[in-house]
C-alpha cells in the first residue's frame, strides 16, 4: 500500500466521521467541547457558521451525524449530537455582535432568491456580508419555507425559527412575502446579476383510487393540511384519522391530528414498520403519544356512504425480497379491512414541481421533469440561474438544503466576479499538537462509560393539548456535560512522525482498541487489512500507513475504532505519536 | 488530564476455548517509563496466555525487586501474585511451588535481581529444576535505582552515564545451562513473534524453563554506547530458527522441510518446532547450546531463540518424590493414616 499522505486534508476530514458525514461539515468535537465547557456562545457560532440554524437543527436535523458517530461501533448509542446542538442554541447570550458586519456600500451586484427556505437564507448569509443587494420572493407569509409551514411548533417553537430567520432577513434582504412567482423569465428580466431557485419540493401526492373523488371533502393531502394548520386556516379535525403513509410527513401528520381533536388515529402503512421512511425516533415519539402504527397494509379503496368519507380499505400483504433485497409486497390473502374514519391525511411523498419555469429560457430539463443542475456548482444551463435545496435534486432536509446553499453562494459570487465557478475554494485546515505536559493534554482524554442520555419530555396530558407547546424540554447542563462527555474527540488525530519512532511497542501494547499493528507492508490493501492485530474489516473506515521504519516494518492504524484517548502518545519514549487537533471548516464565498 | 485506559475493547475482539478475550487477562495500568521494553514483555506474556487458555486463577506470579520485578502487576489482573524480597523471588517460588504444584508458576526478574544480589537463590532453583518458568527482563542496569550497571553488562558497554562497564558479564543462559536447567531460552522484547511462542513453550515444561529477554531500559541504557539498547541490539540479533509452538489439541499442519526442522515434544503432548537457521544447533545437547552461545558472541552477534530443551526432564517434585496432590487438599486421614500404616512403616524399617 501507499504511505497515507496526510498532507491531504481530507485523509484526518475523514476520521472525524461525524463531521464528514455532516453534509455541511460542521466541526462537531469541537463544538461539543464548548459545551462540556459551558462556552455555549462560541458553540453556537461555530454552528451558525457552518448550518446557519443551530436552534433549528438542534430540535430538527435528520442528523447524517449520528449513525455515522464513532461511539456507536465500540457501544450501542452514538452521542446525542443533534441535542447537545440545542443546548447551545438555548443557552447562548446575545451574537448580535458577532455577526458578520454588512456592508453599508453595496457592490452593485443584484440577486434574487425565490423560496424562503433554508436553502435561500443560507445564501442570503454568506452573499449580505459581501456587499450584495438581495431580493427574496416566498409565497408564505413569512420566512422559513417549509422550516415554518411543515414543520409543527411542538418540534420546532415559532419564537426559536423567529430568530434564526430573522437573523438573515435583519441584514437587510429585500423580502417579497405571499408571491408567486409564476414566471421565472420575469424575475430573469428584471435584470438580476444571479438567480437562486429554492423553491423546495411543495407538491405533495395524491393517490387515485376509488371514492378519492366523492369523499374529497375529508381527504387532505398532508403537506398543504400542515401548512394549513401552521398559518392558523386549519384548527380541527375528525375525531378517528388515518394517516397513509410511513415518512416523516406521516409522523407529523399524526401527531398534529392528535392535537387538534383526533382521539383515534392510526397512521397506515404499506411497508413493513423496519422499512418505513421515518426516522425511528420520529416513530417512537407517535407511538408515545397513543399512535398505532399499521404496518402491511395497501390502500385499495376510498368507502363513501350518503356522500361522506366512511373509511378506508386496505389489503393486507407481506414482503418478500429477492437475491438482491429487492421488496415486493404480495397479498397474504386474507380478507380485505375497512377502517372507519372521519378524515384521510395522505402523507405519501412530495414531488417537485416547476410549471413557472418557462422551458425556452436556457434552463435545460432532464429525468422526471427536473432541471439539469451542477452537483458541486449548483449552477443550471442557464449560467445565471443556480439550484439548491429540495429544488435542485429532489426533497432532503434543511442540513442538505445549508449544504447547498453555501456552495451556490459561492458560486454566484465567482459568477458575478467572472471568475469560473468551477475552481473550488479550498478547506481551512488547521492541526495543532494538543500536548501540555507529562500526562497532560489540552482536551480532555478520559474515555466515558456512560450510556446515552434520553432527552426529558413535557407531560403528555399537557403537550396534546396545545399544538405549540413543544414536547421536548432539552437537556439541563448537566445531562449535557454528561453527554458531551461521551464524545470521543475524533477531531484530535493521532499524527505518526517515522523518524522518531524507535519500534518499541509500547503504543501497539497500550492501545486499547487495537487500532495499531507494526507489519511489513508487502501486500495490497486488502492483504494488508487482514494482516493486522485485529483485522480491518469495516472498509469504510482507511488504514494509516507510515513510510517504511528501519525493521522494514510500517506502522499502521486503523482507524476504525481508535477512542482518540492518547494513550499511544503518552506510552511514546520519543513522540512518534501526536495527539493533533484538527480544524477542518468548510471555506465560504468570498473568502 | 487523564492517565487511565479506557474500559472500551475492540468489539471484535476473540475470544478463547474459556470464553475470555485478551482483556481478562491484562493487568493494571503500566507505571513503568513510556517505551520499557518490560511492558512489551508483559504483552507477550498475556498473549500467550490467553492464546493458551489458561485460567488465571491457575497462575501464580512471582518476583523480585525492579521495575522488571514491578510488571506483575501489569498483567494477569485475575491471577496470584507475590513481590517478594529483591533476589529472593526463587526461595518463594519454591516454597509456593512444593506446597502446591498444580499451579502455574510464572517468575519475573531483572538482571539486577537475578544476576547480583539473587545469583545465590538462582542456581539453586535452577540445578532441583524447580517446575516454573523464569523471566528475567535483561535490560543489563539497575532501573529502578537509576540505571547502575548491573552484571550482565558487556564489557566496554555504556549507560547513559557514560562510564564504559570494566567488569566481565554473566550470561545468565550459559550459567543456567552450565547448571542443568532443562529449557534454556533467549530473546528480545521488541520480537513479539519470538518471544510469545517461546513463552508458551515455557509454561508446558515441565522443569525450570529459563528466557533471558533482552529489554532496553529507555530511560539509562538506550544509548548508542550501550550493548543493551534498541538500536544495538536489533542490529546484532541472530536467532537460532523460528519457533512454532503446537498446544496438544491442535493438529500440526504446516509442513517443515527434513533436516532444517527440529521437533520437540512436552510433557503435556504439545509441541515444539524449530526451524533451525543454523544446522550446528541440536536442541536436546547443552554443549551444542554453550558452544554456539560463544560463537555467536565472537561474532559480535546475540542468539536468540531456544538454545536447549530436556525432553526427559524431571522437575522436583519428581525428583525427590513429593505429595502428589498439593498438600492443601490433603486431609486428615491423609496426613494422619493411622496405628496400622505407622506399624507398616516401622516393620518395614526393621
Ligand atoms: C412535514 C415535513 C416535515 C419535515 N421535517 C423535517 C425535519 O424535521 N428536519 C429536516 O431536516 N427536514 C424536514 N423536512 C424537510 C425540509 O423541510 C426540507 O428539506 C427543507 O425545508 C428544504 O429547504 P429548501 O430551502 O430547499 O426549500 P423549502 O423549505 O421547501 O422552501 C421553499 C419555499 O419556497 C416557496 N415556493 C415554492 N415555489 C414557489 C414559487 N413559485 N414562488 C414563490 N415561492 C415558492 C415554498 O412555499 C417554500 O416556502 C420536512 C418536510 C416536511 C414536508
Ligand atoms: C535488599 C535490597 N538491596 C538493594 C535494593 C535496591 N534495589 C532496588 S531495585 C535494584 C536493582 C534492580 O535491578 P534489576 O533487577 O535489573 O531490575 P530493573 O529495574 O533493571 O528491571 C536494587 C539494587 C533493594 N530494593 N533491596
Ligand atoms: S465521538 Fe464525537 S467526534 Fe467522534 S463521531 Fe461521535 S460525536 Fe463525532
Ligand atoms: S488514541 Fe492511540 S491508543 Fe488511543 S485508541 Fe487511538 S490509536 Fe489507540
Ligand atoms: S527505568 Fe528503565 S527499566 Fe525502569 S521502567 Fe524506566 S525504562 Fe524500564
Ligand atoms: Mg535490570
Amino acid at each position: 500500500m501507499k504511505p497515507t499522505d496526510v498532507k491531504d486534508p481530507e485523509y484526518f476530514h475523514k476520521v472525524v466521521d461525524c463531521q464528514y458525514a455532516c453534509p455541511a461539515h460542521t466541526p462537531v468535537p469541537e463544538y461539543i467541547r464548548l459545551i462540556a465547557a459551558q462556552r455555549y456562545t462560541d458553540a453556537y457560532m461555530i454552528n451558525w457558521e457552518s448550518n446557519v440554524f443551530p436552534g433549528v437543527l438542534g430540535r430538527t436535523c435528520d442528523r447524517p451525524c449520528e449513525p455515522a458517530c464513532r461511539r456507536s461501533r465500540i457501544e450501542e448509542e452514538p452521542v446525542a449530537i443533534c441535542r447537545l446542538k440545542r443546548v447551545a442554541a438555548d443557552n447562548k447570550s446575545n451574537v448580535a455582535d458577532r455577526l458578520p458586519a454588512i456592508p453599508k456600500e453595496k457592490n452593485g451586484k443584484k440577486i434574487a432568491l425565490l423560496g424562503g427556505g433554508p436553502a435561500s437564507l443560507t445564501v442570503a448569509r454568506d452573499l449580505m456580508p459581501l456587499g450584495y443587494s438581495i431580493d427574496l420572493y416566498d409565497d408564505q407569509p413569512a420566512g422559513g419555507g417549509f422550516m415554518r409551514s411543515q414543520i409543527p411548533a411542538f418540534r420546532l417553537p415559532e419564537e426559536v425559527l423567529n430568530e434564526e430567520v430573522n437573523m438573515i432577513l435583519d441584514m437587510g434582504v429585500l423580502t417579497q412575502f405571499n408571491t408567486y412567482v409564476d414566471s421565472l423569465k420575469s424575475i430573469l428580466d428584471k435584470g438580476y446579476d444571479a438567480v437562486f431557485v429554492g423553491t423546495g419540493a411543495p407538491r405533495g401526492r395524491d393517490l387515485d383510487l376509488p371514492g378519492r373523488k366523492e369523499a374529497d371533502d375529508n381527504i387532505h393531502i398532508g403537506i398543504d393540511w400542515l401548512s394549513s394548520v401552521a398559518f392558523g386556516h386549519t384548527s380541527t379535525v375528525g375525531k378517528r384519522v388515518v394517516v397513509m403513509g410511513g415518512g416523516n410527513t406521516a409522523m407529523d401528520c399524526c401527531r398534529t391530528a392528535r392535537r387538534l381533536g383526533g382521539e383515534d388515529v392510526k397512521v397506515v402503512v404499506r411497508s413493513p414498520f423496519d422499512d418505513m421512511k421515518a426516522s425511528p425516533w420520529e416513530k417512537e415519539d407517535a407511538m408515545h403519544e397513543g399512535i398505532p402504527i399499521l404496518d402491511n397494509h395497501v390502500p385499495q379503496e376510498f368507502v363513501v356512504e350518503n356522500g361522506k368519507l366512511k373509511g378506508v380499505v386496505f389489503e393486507k400483504v407481506e414482503a418478500q425480497y429477492d437475491d438482491k433485497g429487492k421488496r415486493t409486497l404480495v397479498p397474504t390473502g386474507e380478507d380485505s379491512v375497512l377502517i372507519e374514519c372521519d378524515d384521510v391525511l395522505m402523507a405519501i411523498g412530495q414531488e417537485n414541481a416547476f410549471p413557472w419555469i418557462e422551458r425556452d429560457i436556457g434552463v435545460e430539463f432532464g429525468k422526471w421533469d427536473m432541471p439539469v443542475v451542477n452537483e458541486v456548482t449548483f449552477q443550471s444551463s442557464n449560467p445565471k440561474v443556480f439550484f439548491g435545496g429540495d429544488a435542485a435534486f429532489g426533497p432532503e432536509n434543511v442540513i442538505t438544503a445549508v449544504a447547498h446553499g453555501h456552495q451556490a453562494a459561492i458560486s454566484i459570487d465567482l459568477f458575478c466576479r467572472g471568475e469560473s465557478v468551477d475552481t473550488r475554494p479550498a478547506p481551512g485546515v488547521n492541526l495543532v499538537s494538543q500536548k501540555m505536559g507529562i500526562h497532560e493534554w489540552s482536551y480532555d482524554n478520559a474515555v466515558e462509560d456512560d450510556k446515552r442520555y434520553i432527552v426529558p419530555q413535557a407531560e403528555l396530558k399537557q403537550t396534546l393539548s396545545d399544538r405549540k407547546l413543544e414536547v421536548e424540554l432539552g437537556f439541563d447542563a448537566q445531562t449535557a456535560f454528561r453527554e458531551a462527555q461521551r464524545c470521543l474527540n475524533c477531531d484530535v488525530q493521532t499524527v505518526f512522525a517515522e523518524d522518531r519512532c524507535i519500534e518499541c511497542d509500547a503504543c501497539i501494547d497500550i492501545c486499547p482498541t487495537d487500532c495499531l499493528t507494526f507489519e511489513v507492508n508487502d501486500g495490497e490493501e486488502e492483504q494488508i487489512r487482514q494482516k493486522l492485530k485485529m483485522p480491518a474489516n469495516n472498509l469504510a473506515q482507511d488504514l494509516y500507513v507510515s513510510e517504511d521504519l528501519p525493521t522494514g516494518r510500517a506502522m499502521i492504524k486503523d482507524e476504525n475504532v481508535c477512542l482518540h484517548c492518547g494513550l499511544c502518545a503518552e506510552r511514546c519514549p520519543t513522540a512518534a505519536w501526536d495527539m493533533q487537533k484538527f480544524y477542518y471548516s468548510v471555506t465560504k464565498a468570498g473568502k | 488530564m487523564t492517565y487511565q485506559r479506557p474500559n472500551f475493547r475492540h468489539p471484535n475482539l476473540p475470544v478463547n476455548e474459556l470464553g475470555y478475550t485478551r482483556k481478562d487477562y491484562e493487568g493494571a495500568l503500566s507505571t513503568l517509563c513510556a517505551g520499557c521494553g518490560h511492558d512489551s514483555i508483559s504483552a507477550a506474556i498475556v498473549q500467550a496466555c490467553f492464546e493458551m487458555s489458561i485460567e488465571p486463577h491457575k497462575v501464580a506470579k512471582l518476583s523480585g525487586i525492579g521495575c522488571s520485578s514491578k510488571t506483575p502487576t501489569y498483567f494477569l489482573g485475575n491471577s496470584h501474585g507475590f513481590n517478594s524480597v529483591h533476589g529472593r523471588m526463587p526461595s518463594v517460588a519454591t516454597g509456593a511451588n512444593l506446597a502446591n504444584r498444580e499451579m502455574i508458576y510464572v517468575g519475573v526478574s531483572g538482571d539486577g535481581d537475578t544476576a547480583s544480589i539473587g545469583m545465590g537463590q538462582f542456581t539453586h532453583a535452577v540445578r532441583r529444576n524447580l517446575n516454573m518458568m523464569y523471566v528475567v527482563e535483561n535490560n543489563g542496569c539497575y532501573g529502578l535505582t537509576k540505571g547502575q550497571d548491573s552484571a550482565t553488562a558487556d564489557v566496554g558497554s555504556a549507560s547513559k552515564k557514560g562510564e564504559p562497564n570494566p567488569f566481565e558479564p554473566i550470561d545468565l543462559a550459559s550459567v543456567a545451562l552450565q547448571l542443568g536447567a532443562t529449557f534454556v531460552a533467549r530473546s528480545f522484547s521488541g520480537d513479539r513473534a519470538q518471544l510469545v511462542p517461546l513463552i508458551k513453550a515455557a509454561i508446558s515444561h515441565r522443569g525450570f524453563a529459563f528466557i533471558d529477554v533482552i529489554s532496553p531500559c529507555v530511560t539509562f541504557n538506550n544509548n548508542p554506547a550501550s550493548t543493551k539498547g534498541y538500536e544495538h541490539v536489533r542490529d546484532h540479533l541472530a536467532a537460532t530458527g523460528t519457533v512454532d509452538f503446537v498446544p496438544v489439541k491442535q493438529e500440526i499442519t504446516t509442513s517443515y522441510p527434513e533436516g532444517e526442522s527440529q521437533e520437540v515434544t512436552l510433557h503435556d503432548g504439545s509441541v515444539v518446532h524449530l526451524q533451525k537457521a543454523d544446522p550446528e544447533l541440536d536442541i536436546n545437547s547443552r554443549r551444542s547450546a554453550l558452544r554456539l552461545i560463544k560463537d555467536y558472541k565472537a561474532k559480535d552477534q546475540i542468539l536468540t531463540g531456544l538454545l536447549f530443551m530436556d525432553e526427559d526432564s524431571r522437575d522436583l517434585h519428581e525428583i525427590i518424590g513429593t505429595s502428589n496432590k498439593p498438600l492443601r487438599s490433603l486431609n486428615e486421614s491423609d496426613l494422619c493414616p493411622g496405628q496400622k500404616v505407622l506399624d507398616n512403616l516401622n516393620e518395614s524399617l526393621r
